[in-house]
Order: C-alpha cells, then structure tokens, then sequence
C-alpha cells in the first residue's frame, strides 16, 4: 500500500511540474480556484450580511451607492453590499455549476459507455435519445421545465430545481463524445486481448476502457461545468433564480429589474456579469489544458524513468517531455 | 465420439512404425468462417467466405506451423478457435475440439474460463495488444486474478517469476508499455500468455515487425518454455524460415483453405501442392545465394468473389479444366488409403493432381 502512495505521489508531482509550465492552464486554475476560495470563504470575506440593507448617518437605506461612496463595490437599488452579494452569490453559481456539471458528467459518460461498447440496439435507442434532446432548443426547454417544476409547489428549493434540470438534460453531447471514443478504443487490440484472456464486459470497461477515457470526462467536465454556469446565469436572469439566495444571475435579474442600467449604476450588473466570465474563463482554460496534459504517453520516453542507465544523474522535470 | 489418432492405424502396423500413443490436444474439424458485410444496403449482406473446411490437429509438446500469404486466413482461424471472431464474423460449419470438448458448443460464459487457462494467445504486434496506460506487471497479472483464486501478493510473485522466465528484470514490472523496447513487449507478451499456465499456446506472428536478433531471441525464448512446461504452440507466420526452425508439423493455407498439411520434413522436402512447391522456389537458399527467386505470378483471391474450382486455380501452372470447376478435397498423398488417419505422421494434400486417394471420409466430424 505504501508503495501504492508513493507512486501516486509521484504522479502527482510529475503531473504538477509540466502543469506548472503551461501558463493558460496556471491561469485558468488560479481563475477556478480564486472563485473556490471566495465561495468558500464568503463569511469571512463578506463585511455585510447579502440581504442586509446598508443605512446613512441618518438611518436611510444607501440606495445605488457608488463605489467611491460605500466602497469596495457600492450598493444596489435596496441598499445592499453588492461585494457581500457578489461572494455569496458565488456559492449558489458555483454549487450549480459543479453539481450540474457532475451529474451530467456521470450521465453522459455512462451512456456513452454503455452505447458505444455494446452497440447494436442499446446504441440505436441511447442515440436516439440524445438525438431528440439534441435537437430541442436547450435554453427553452430548461425554461418551461424549470418554470413547470416551481409552479408544482413540490418544496424543493429552487436552486436544486435548476440542478437537476440541467444536470439532466445537458449530458448529450458529453455521451457523444464519449461513444465516440470507446467506439475506437473497443477496436483496439489490448481489449481484443482482454477477451482472450477471457475477461468479461464489466473487467474490460472497467480496466481498460474506463482508465483510457477517464482524461477526456475531466477534461470535458470542466468544460461543462462553465457551460451550467453560464445556463444558470441565463436562467436566474430570467428570473428563474431563487430570489432568497441570490446568485450571480439573479444579481443581473434584479439590476435589469430595478432599472440598474437606467440609473447608470453600473457597478451593479458589472461585477456579477465579471465573475461569471472569471469562472467560466477559467474552466474553460483548465479543462483544454487538462485535455492535453492527462495523455500518460506525453509525459515520458522509455529510455528515462527508473532504468539501470549507465550516468545516473537526477531527471529535471524539464526533460521530461518529448521533443 | 471418434479421434482420429486414437489407435494406431492400419498402416503403421503393416509399415512397422511405431504410432505415439497421441491423443490431439486440438482437433479442428471441417471449420467454416464467414465474413458477412453488415451494408444493410445490400440485399443479405455480401459475404466472404474467410476459411472453408480447414481441419488439422495439435498434438501436446508439438508446434505446428500454419503459413500462407496475408489474408489467406491464418489469423482468422486462430480467432475461429479462441471465438474471437470480430462482429462481422460468423462460424458457419465445423467443430473445435479441446481434449474432446467441442468449444463451439460453448455457452460464452463458459468459453470464458476456457480463454488462457487453456488457449492463450500471442498477439501480432505487441505494442497494440498491451494497454498503454496501464503498467506492464499489472497486464501480467490481469489474466491471474482473473483466472486464479490468488491473491494479490501470490499473484505479483507468480508475476516476478513469469517475467523472469522471459528474461526481464522485476524492477521494471512497474513500467509502462512504451517505456519498454520492441522485443521486450514481445517477452511481456509471452510472459503473459503464460501467466495462467495454459497448454496450448497460439503465437500469431509473434517476431513480425521485430528485428532479425530478437526474432531469434523470440523463438529460442518459445523453444525454451514449449521445453520446459510441454505446451503445444501453433505458430502463425509467413516467414518459411521461421517454420523450418521451429515447427514438427506445418499447414500451408492458401485463400482459406488448408493447401497442404503434414510432417515438416515431409511437406519441405518433398511438397505435393503446387502452391507449395512454388513457394518454397520462392524462397531463398543459401547454398545458391546468387539465383533470381522465383515469385508466383498473381494475386490470392479476393474472398468474396472465389473462383468455382480450386482456390489456387489461377495461379497454378498446372492448372486444368477439371481444376476450374471441382474444389479438390484434402487427400494423403502417399496414396495409401487410410481408415484411422492420423494427422501426427500423414502427408495430406488438397490438390487434384493426386486424385483419388483416402477420401474425406477420414476426417469426417465426429456424430
């Protein structure tokens, strides 16, 4: 088991010192992980309460403040701290973000799995699911789906609402790309060998389709998890955020609403409309980095590594990489 | 059920030879594979007839040799065996016979314990049939856990000493395939095949794309384990050399047909097909370096469009009317007719030149 850690151990740093030298996926770490951190850290970073209304001397509301009169970011028409809302909000955009993006990860990947390993009608019926949900408008569906669930009254915040209904439907092209690739790697000898050593369907996805495809779903769930912010930002402009625990798009919701943009309030509607790029910005950087990076092949020649060579001398991580 | 060798044969009493007292390992039967296209714009689809009533037997501690060109239907008959056919495939005739076990019978879910614990497989190319992202040593132990009711520790020891036996250093069990050189997949390979201790072993091209050096090294390696743990190894290849070295018995496959079969010597030194003879003209003889090889003029025959005669017919120089429109059967070609024949000593043919002897009947499938 030690040896185990060590290995991984060594993966890892391995892993850290090429990612260390690309700077777009540096930047786009730093982008996810800054927008981690404030989320995480919101009560402490937050000088005010997101809902609690800010009032002068005289004990009026400090409506449409600028910056230069309630620093850092000024207040909104109800005389909110838009810096407080701005890193509370980050804790429902990026909560539903990632457990969006997970769920249609995992839907995706699993389908894609089943339909391109085993083919024939399980592919065809997988397909065509993917096909149909392909073909409707996205952001309309998720619209009146939305909508329908919250009129139900079903006591489930709204905010899980908008999970699930993007988690569920924004897997497909997550299960395309992910057929696409075991359709190739199912073709490919070591898992005709894994049959002939007499290994079943499971061993087979498990060992050696799962491990080979695993770089791709990280990769692409980043990826993903930009694009379910971006949807929930949509959505909670559009008023389908839950007004209680605002986000960043319901930030935008309420400045277009109060007439933010008319009042020329514009530290408002600028800062949440910023963090959203930050984020997605971000993921999108990481998860193209990723992409390139998680490739075993890339990250040594079998004439380095653990080898009885003749000159021992330490390895720098700089020529790690093939030419 | 009838085997072929079981007793000795009437000839080998009046001859005087002494019949080893054999029962084959493998008996292929009359086996059939088709290829059939999955166009579904095609009416029925378009079929290739991949292999067509190849019979031949594996004896224990005996390598046979299958040769023939690419696309003759060397490697589908290994996959016809082991079951491994890809989608398009289809096993349409025949029996495959494991110590009287008719693997064609199986449920899949059965020919799965049979897969390495007693077929084992060396694949052509071993870069390919390695995962890449996966260390060597625990490649190796794939087919033990799966087979073995070991664990992991047994498992990683039965592991240091296959990979011993292949002559490669347990320090590097934890490398990635292709932090390993050309030859040493190859041995992992090997290593691998062994790993559940199978005893028939098919090696399909195992020193193709391999330099003439760890060729050599490949096949004393085979030698050396076929020695020391008596597994019977049908060898594919087109190398006739390589044939020569190594093999006791040869099947020379034309076009999906077996073409000639018998006793190396015997099918070397005095071939009876012409598909044989003009291969082995074509190949080079070190006694006289300086003679033009001599190449057989035309191409094999494309699998689903098959001449209605003998497959070898437009390329035969001996090739007659009687030739383009009957398929010769595989006959013994010392013309003795043989009522128990057996595919350990007999000389077998497919070719209408040597007509009329020991009929089909001899090889008839078994009930």
């Amino acid at each position: 088991m030690s040896r185990r850690w060590i290995i991984l151990k060594r993966n890892l740093l391995n892993f850290w010192h090429a990612f260390r030298r690309n700077r777009m996926g540096l930047f786009g770490a730093f982008l996810v992980f800054s927008a981690l951190f404030v989320a995480f850290f919101a009560p402490f970073l937050s000088p005010y309460q997101p809902n609690e209304t800010i009032r002068d001397a005289n004990g009026r509301g400090l409506t449409f403040a600028p910056p230069s009169v309630h620093p850092p970011l000024g207040t909104d028409d109800a005389g909110r701290d838009i810096w407080s809302q701005l890193v509370y909000g980050a804790r429902i955009s990026l909560a539903v973000g990632f457990l969006a993006g997970f769920i249609a990860m995992f839907i995706g990947s699993t389908l894609g799995i089943l339909a391109g390993y085993f083919g024939s009608w399980i592919d065809n019926l997988l397909m065509r699911t993917t096909d149909i949900l392909l073909v409707i408008p996205d952001l309309p569906l998720m619209l009146i789906l939305v909508a329908t669930l919250r009129r139900l009254e079903l006591h489930i915040s709204p905010i899980v609402i908008l999970v699930l209904v993007i988690g569920l439907l924004y897997w497909t092209t997550t299960a395309r790309l992910i057929r696409s690739q075991v359709l190739s790697l199912k073709e490919r000898q070591f898992v005709a060998r894994s049959r002939a050593i007499g290994a079943g369907y499971f061993h087979i996805i498990r060992k050696h389709i799962v491990p080979q495809i695993l770089p791709l779903v990280v990769a692409n769930t980043v990826l993903i998890i930009s694009v379910a912010i971006l949807i929930e930002s949509g959505l909670a402009f559009l008023g389908l955020g839950d007004p209680t625990r605002p986000s960043w798009g319901t930030m935008l919701n309420f400045a277009f609403d109060r007439n933010a943009i008319s009042n020329g309030a514009w530290w408002v509607y600028l800062p949440p409309g910023l963090a959203i790029v930050w984020v997605s910005l971000g993921c999108v950087l990481l998860g193209n980095v990723l992409e390139e990076m998680l490739n075993p092949r890339l990250t040594s020649h079998h004439l380095e590594g653990e080898a009885l060579m003749v000159a021992r001398r330490p390895i720098e991580p700089s020529t790690q990489e093939k030419p | 059920m009838q085997t072929p060798a079981g007793m000795p044969s009437p000839v080998s009493r009046l001859v005087g030879l002494a019949e080893p007292q054999q029962t084959p390992l493998l008996s292929v039967r009359h086996l059939s594979t088709d290829f059939v296209s999955l166009d579904k714009t095609k009416k029925g689809g378009e079929v290739a007839h991949a292999l067509e009533d190849v019979s031949f037997d594996v004896y224990p501690h005996q390598t046979l040799g299958l040769v023939g060109e690419s696309g003759c239907g060397k490697t589908t008959t290994l996959m016809s065996v082991m079951r491994l056919l890809p989608a398009a495939g289809r096993i349409i005739a025949g029996e495959v016979l494991l110590d009287g076990v008719d693997l064609l019978g199986l449920s899949e879910r059965e020919m799965r314990r049979y897969r390495w614990k007693e077929l084992a497989m060396i694949f052509q190319g071993a870069m390919n049939a390695l995962n890449p992202v996966i260390p060597v040593g625990d490649q190796i132990r794939e087919p033990i856990l799966l087979h073995e009711l070991m664990d992991r520790q047994d498992a990683d020891r039965r592991v240091d000493e296959l990979l011993d036996l292949v002559g490669i250093a347990k320090s590097r069990k934890n490398l990635y395939p292709h932090q390993y050189s050309g030859g040493m997949r190859q041995r992992a390979m090997i290593a691998m095949a062994l790993a559940c201790q199978p005893r028939l072993l098919f090696a399909d091209e195992p020193t193709t794309a391999l330099d003439v050096m760890i060729q050599a090294q490949v096949l004393d390696l085979l030698k050396h384990i076929q020695a020391e743990l008596g597994l019977a190894i049908v060898l594919v290849t087109h190398d006739l050399g390589v044939i020569a070295e190594v093999c006791d018995s040869v099947v020379v496959m034309y076009g999906g047909v077996v073409a000639e079969y018998g006793p190396i010597d015997a099918v070397y030194n005095a071939p009876r097909h012409p598909y044989t003879q003009l291969l082995l003209e074509a190949f080079p003889d070190l006694n006289r370096p300086a003679e033009t090889l001599a190449s057989i003029p035309g191409t094999p025959p494309r699998l689903n469009d098959l001449p209605p005669g003998c497959r070898f017919g437009p390329r035969c120089p001996q090739c007659s009317e009687h030739c383009s429109q009957k398929k010769p059967e595989l006959v013994e070609v010392t013309g003795t007719a043989i009522r128990q024949p057996s595919f350990l000593q007999h000389h077998w043919a497919a070719c209408h030149l040597l007509a009329g002897v020991a009929g089909p009947a001899a090889l008839k499938v078994s009930d």
